[in-house]
């Protein structure tokens, strides 16, 4: 038997997969494929204050080896999130986990300060990377001293564990990465989506309503990995990995540039029951090199 | 139960320069399909890296056989016109919302395809005529090449046609066709180009007739997952892989 547990700030994890915010609902939209229960957690789909009809169809373009999106934070707002979506949610034994956007300060703190409130909620994700809303977002996210002011104001009213979802869009992502640890943050996730754009060259049109949106899929991998390995080396608290983990192998490549647990996103829309492989994938890996605990991977890379 | 499964070619029929049919088969016993759903399949090849969403043009559980109409339109479509028989094609299904199936005894329904829209309305008819209700198709095309399958709608219904250019059947568009002015029925299902959509959903909200309509929007997840395939309905946006593709007209703001 191996040990995959891993724990981010007081969260228990069963193994560090977890799905991404936006790429797996609420978690029942999977339930036909796989069994929630194996998963380490489920990050919900990202949720504010208010409700938010998200931005215009075509929202969605393929790119070579991945896609771009601009949903634009579609989601019924946290009320409804309690009211209606929580209570679906408890009795099944994985981690749930709410991503929480905003577009000020006050609207980060009071959706924090609501989902405080829930039992079954063990962590949120502080979503200050989001490409896709023009005002907020992302806005937080790409200033260290905007980062550490609305992760601040949310560690003072949130007291379990805060995951802050950091950017790749900017210059130098240790500086925030550094900026969220000194406000508080319990750990890291890292990356969201990269900027990027796609155009009809027939109808000299954008294939998205927004012009740009969120690049995520395979493509991305080297860039999330390069900057988890840079992460690493600035904080001390644990990090999350994400972006174009589409098998066990890569999620193993997180874990030895120094995350402690990683997110699955885009490949959940390829093959449904992937985030259950890619937990038997690293159970095989860690067997096949006779490791009994996944910490033996976690930041294992020899350089 | 949504599943994902491994199929296998049975068919690939070259219907015309631009569509191919694929008879599948699988090992395990296909879940039941109904009339609308879709499934997502899965192409192996350059640059492709969603699945690729198509509608259930046929279903026969005692044959444990699917079939799809697919238009060549891509990199990934004109790849699985190079399946042969025997060759894997991997799919996740039963998707999306299907058509409503009248619960009142032998109406008159009126199926209204356009292109390759008329891929759904095959399944449909088979549905509907089976449940006792009188069924007639009426598709259009711009010209008699575009018109697809002909011989099978032919099997459970009456067959009406229009063609732009007038030669197949009436010339001109589908909500032109004589059989509008002369006939009524109970219910309107449509799948085709958006226009021909909007038309045929006026003339239905004209006669004050139900209408359903299938809808084809770029998807990732397919399970209501991404919010990427939306449609603006009355109620704000909704998911095209789960609260439709099948919508009725009085929810869409058309």
């Amino acid at each position: 038997m191996v040990d995959l547990s891993v724990k981010i700030g007081n969260l228990s994890l069963k193994n560090p997969v977890l799905t991404a915010s936006g790429t797996f609902g609420y978690g029942h939209e999977f339930a036909d494929f796989i069994d929630l229960a194996r998963l380490g957690g489920v990050i919900v789909k990202g949720t504010t204050l208010h409700h938010r009809e998200g931005n215009p169809y075509p929202r969605m373009a393929e790119t070579p080896s991945g896609m771009l999106n601009a949903v634009g934070l579609q989601n019924k707002g946290v009320d409804y999130f309690i009211e209606h979506i929580y209570p679906t949610l408890t009795g099944i034994d994985t981690n749930f986990i709410v991503n929480v956007s905003g577009s000020s300060v006050e609207d980060y703190v009071a959706t924090a300060e609501k989902i405080n409130q829930l039992e079954g909620i063990p962590a949120i994700e502080l979503n200050i990377s989001c490409p896709n809303v023009k005002q907020g977002g992302m806005a937080f996210g790409t200033s260290p001293k905007a980062a550490e002011e609305v992760v601040a104001a949310v560690r003072r009213a949130y007291d379990k564990t805060l995951i802050v979802k950091l950017s790749p869009n900017v210059t130098d992502i240790t500086e925030i990465a550094r900026a969220a640890e000194a406000a508080g943050a319990d750990s890291v996730s890292l990356i969201n989506t990269l900027l990027g754009m796609a155009i009809d060259a027939e109808k000299r049109r954008p294939l998205l309503s927004t012009v740009t949106g969120g690049l995520s899929g395979a493509c991305v991998k080297p860039i999330a990995l390069r900057m988890v390995w840079q992460v690493r080396q600035a904080v001390n608290i644990p990090i999350i990995g994400l972006g174009g983990i589409m098998s066990a192998t890569d999620a193993i490549e997180f874990l030895l540039a120094g995350a402690t647990a990683v997110e699955i996103g885009t490949a959940n829309f390829i093959d449904p029951a992937i985030t259950v492989k890619i937990v038997d994938g690293i159970t095989d890996y860690l067997q096949g090199h006779n490791m009994k605990d996944v910490h033996e991977l976690i930041g294992g890379l020899i350089v | 139960m949504k599943q994902i499964i491994d199929t296998f070619i049975r068919e690939t029929k070259r219907l015309n320069d631009r569509n191919i049919l694929l008879r599948l088969t699988a090992e395990v016993a296909l879940p039941h399909l109904q009339a609308g759903q879709f499934v997502e399949v899965q192409v192996s090849a350059p640059n492709v890296f969603l699945r690729r969403p198509i509608s259930v043009h046929f279903y026969c559980a005692e044959k444990n056989e699917l079939w799809l109409l697919v238009q060549l339109v891509g990199k990934a479509t004109h790849e699985m016109a190079l399946l042969k028989e025997g060759d894997k094609l991997n799919l996740v299904l039963p998707l999306g919302k299907p058509f409503s199936i009248p619960t009142a005894a032998a109406q008159r329904l009126l199926l209204v395809g356009g292109g390759v829209g008329v891929a759904p309305l095959l399944y449909l008819g088979a549905t509907l005529k089976e449940q006792g209700h009188h069924v007639a198709f009426l598709l259009g095309g711009r010209t008699k090449g575009d018109l697809l399958q002909l011989d099978e709608f032919q099997k459970y219904g009456e067959v009406y046609v229009t063609t732009e250019d007038a030669s197949l059947g009436e010339g001109g568009f589908v909500t032109q066709h004589s059989l509008l002015q002369n006939e009524t029925f109970d219910f309107i299902y449509t799948c085709g180009p958006t226009p021909m959509m909007q038309a045929v959903a006026r003339y239905a909200q004209q006669k004050g007739i139900e209408c359903e309509v299938s809808l084809e929007n770029k998807m990732a997840c397919g399970v209501g997952a991404c919010l990427c395939c939306v449609t603006d309905t009355k109620e704000g946006h909704k998911c095209v892989c789960t609260v439709g593709p099948v919508f009725n007209i009085k929810d869409l703001k058309w």
